[in-house]
């Protein structure tokens, strides 16, 4: 069963957050973030070239040009790469554990994996670590299907 | 809870037969490590298990049946299976089955109670990759700085136990399905056996090559620790050399390496691994650097270009020494004193110079023989630049001491006598500042020595400001040098490799996928390995360096350099040996 719901994260931009239940004791929650606006993009490399092409008018170095292009290329894909988050999703089954997956927009994928021995409880924090920084009503949807979940392992893990 | 029953991803397509596994009741997981096939002798395959069980301290057993239709659905076969449940009685009972056309299978598990009443319990499937699990090496997260990935015999936690339980159930994989034994069983080495030609080679080769090594190093050593070397010029000369320092390193690298026992533990292994690569990568830029060298007469080139650069720094000296005798800066000097030390500084650098001028023939000689020492490595080729440059600079290094130490009299005299003017003394039994009464005529000499020391201050301390800038230049270089050095000594380049080629070998934890689902159909999952950050790798195999860091903090260093006390950046290197 899936489920797909839109919020809005703290600075006011769309989020959506997509429920799958694939089992009564499995269950996942992915949030994603807008991907990487044009405009942006065409805005940053514009600056940078404007400056390159300023410094080559003063020094009349044409090395300063290529240094540009080459700074251009590795810092996008070092962003694309290790900064822009596209979706994080927490995936949730009983008796085995909760795995967190960050993807990247250049599609590498950072995972972790916490046993259940090792969760006492599910709270919510301040959401500073998940670079989606969604808003409390989304935080609360996540908080209250992760408690049913771990409500139910516990009684049937008490349970003869 | 949902009995959770991991199966291998190689026996998806085997033939119908028994399944052979481990039970983990703690957390209600069933570990399935090989299928047994039709036609077998009960006894036989029990007789199999306890073997493997007594070899391996791995409790396998028969869990359940496996089904795989090919065909239209046998009933007969579905009544031979539950019968098996009656000969090789397990709690609980598990009946897999695949059918032909879906992907979906089906699965049971029945617990008997001693009520008599079966009552059947949720399965959920999760898929492993055998091969990569038994190859794979667990680092536990929480392990504490001491204890060393991989050695921990308590694993704590549920992943650690699967883990454990493939990899010391190797046994089991001796036999496959078309060996002529009485049990055929399906598992990972199916396929036939894996084994690599040259490998077998290198194991048998190991042998003598290794005793032969450890023979000559320890001839070596034994040479090296002869009582020759601690007479008291050899030895002084040694403690200050970086080359003999890191030759020493090398040889006990090198003794590692080829010593007789084998490796107790992975971590072991992975050190003499790493230890070895590390070598080789120098050897081989050493080398290179060498064949460098000695192409289009480079020797020659640096050593007619050594003595007139040696000569420039001498000029450039004596031409600080000139503008420090007169007004540096606008500053007033003492007219005398200023002669005095000028004149000791330059007397000193033109005997360096003659020095450097006498020995100008042989110098092309010597750099060609020391060239030749790059073959022993580039890290040998480098401490060699570090010792050259520590001789060229050698009357900085004088300056620097004469300037400290008269700047660090200077100071303490200063500091004495400031309490006596005060009515002060120093009680060195006590330890602490108390009054005293001085005479008159103690006083008279105490405050007019106080006078000429506060009015020569400005001078000592400039000449001692502009000789530890130097010093402080040549040892910044040197530092460089070292840290490249301590660089190719202590990275790890064999697990870095591994981490790149072979990431499942090295194993943070595990991920899980969910599989295509079908309601009312038990879950599926996939269970990957989840590889070791490279900043973890480096932080857990890192080599241990020489060991030439800076004790001190930048505090005590400005301490030190305030009050003219000497700075030896790189002493006690012995005690950071591990």
């Amino acid at each position: 069963m899936e489920e797909e719901k839109s919020f809005s994260d703290i600075c006011g931009g769309r989020l959506a957050l997509r429920r799958r239940y694939y089992s009564p004791y499995c269950r996942e929650f992915g949030l994603s973030s807008p991907r990487l606006s044009l405009r942006s993009l065409t805005a940053v490399t514009c600056a940078v070239w404007l400056v390159a092409y300023g410094l080559f008018t003063l020094c009349e170095n044409s090395m300063i040009l290529s240094a540009a292009i080459f700074i251009t290329i590795i810092g996008l894909l070092g962003y694309l790469h290790f900064v822009k988050i596209d979706q994080e999703t927490l995936l949730i089954i009983d008796s085995l554990g909760i795995q967190m997956t960050s993807s990247y927009a250049s599609g590498k994928e950072s995972t972790t994996f916490i046993e259940m021995d090792k969760v006492k409880d599910v709270i919510i924090n301040e959401a500073i670590y998940m670079s989606a920084k969604p808003r409390l009503d989304c935080l609360i949807e996540v908080y209250r299907s992760c408690q049913e979940i771990l409500a139910h392992q516990k009684a049937t893990s008490t349970s003869p | 809870m949902v009995l959770k029953a991991f199966f291998p991803t190689c026996c998806a397509s085997a033939d119908s037969g028994l399944l052979v596994g481990r039970w983990i009741p703690e957390q209600n997981s069933a570990v399935i490590l090989a299928v047994a096939h039709f036609p077998f002798i009960p006894i036989q395959v029990k007789e199999l298990l306890a073997q493997v069980h007594k070899a391996s301290q791995v409790q396998v057993a028969v869990l359940g049946t496996w089904c795989h239709r090919r065909q239209e659905p046998e009933e007969s076969l579905g009544h031979f299976l539950e019968g098996l449940g009656a000969i090789f009685s397990h709690d609980p009972w598990l009946q897999l089955c695949r059918e032909r056309g879906t992907r979906f299978w089906s699965c049971k598990a029945t617990y008997h109670q001693l009520q008599g009443t079966p009552t059947e319990d949720q399965v959920m499937l999760i898929f492993y990759d055998q091969r990569k699990l038994l190859l794979s090496w667990l680092h536990p997260p929480t392990a504490l700085p001491d204890c060393q990935a991989g050695e921990t015999t308590a694993s704590t936690g549920g992943l650690a136990d699967i883990f454990d339980t493939v990899a010391h159930s190797e046994v089991l994989f001796r036999n496959d399905q078309f060996d002529e034994g009485p049990v055929r069983l399906s598992h990972w080495q199916s396929e036939g056996m894996e084994a690599s030609i040259l490998v077998e080679l290198a194991k048998q080769a190991s042998g003598p090559v290794c005793l032969l090594m450890a023979s000559l190093l320890s001839l070596l050593s034994a040479a090296s620790a002869c009582r020759l070397w601690k007479l008291w010029p050899l030895a002084f000369i040694r403690s200050k050399l970086s080359t003999c320092e890191q030759l020493q390193h090398r040889l006990k690298h090198l003794s590692f390496i080829f010593s007789t026992q084998k490796a107790q533990s992975p971590m072991q292994l992975m050190r003499k691994a790493n230890m070895l690569v590390s070598v080789l990568l120098d050897v081989a830029l050493g080398l290179l650097l060498l064949s460098w060298l000695h192409s289009n007469n480079r020797i020659g080139q640096l050593a007619n270009a050594l003595v007139p650069v040696a000569d420039r720094v001498a000029e450039e000296l004596q031409h600080l020494l000139q503008w420090l005798m007169g007004a540096p800066a606008g500053l007033k000097m003492n007219r005398a004193l200023d002669q005095v030390l000028g004149r000791f500084f330059l007397y000193h650098i033109h005997l360096w110079i003659s020095y450097i001028h006498l020995m100008s023939p042989f110098i092309e000689h010597i750099l060609w023989h020391v060239g030749l020492s790059a073959c022993l490595g580039l890290t040998v080729a480098l401490s060699i630049l570090s010792d050259i440059i520590a001789l060229l600079t050698f009357h900085i290094y004088c300056f620097y001491v004469y300037g400290a130490r008269l700047y660090c009299l200077k100071i303490y005299g200063l500091s004495s006598l400031w309490r006596l003017f005060r009515g002060k003394k120093w009680n060195v039994l006590r330890q602490r500042v108390d009054s005293c009464s001085y005479d008159l005529d103690q006083l008279f000499i105490g405050t007019l020595l106080f006078t000429i020391l506060v009015f020569l201050l400005p001078t000592t301390a400039l000449y001692y400001l502009v000789f530890t800038l130097l010093r402080l230049l040549v040892i910044t270089v040197q530092g460089l040098i070292h840290l490249l050095v301590d660089l190719i000594n202590s990275l790890p380049l064999y697990s870095l490799g591994l981490r790149l080629c072979r990431p499942y070998r090295l194993a943070a934890g595990v991920k899980f996928r969910v599989l295509e689902q079908e309601a009312g159909r038990p879950l599926r999952l996939l269970m990957q390995i989840n590889p070791l950050p490279y900043s973890h790798v480096v932080h857990t195999y890192r080599l241990p360096s020489c060991g030439c860091h800076p004790k001190h903090s930048w505090g005590s260093l400005c301490r030190k350099l305030f009050f003219g006390e000497l700075i030896y950046p790189w002493r006690q290197r012995e005690d950071k040996q591990d």
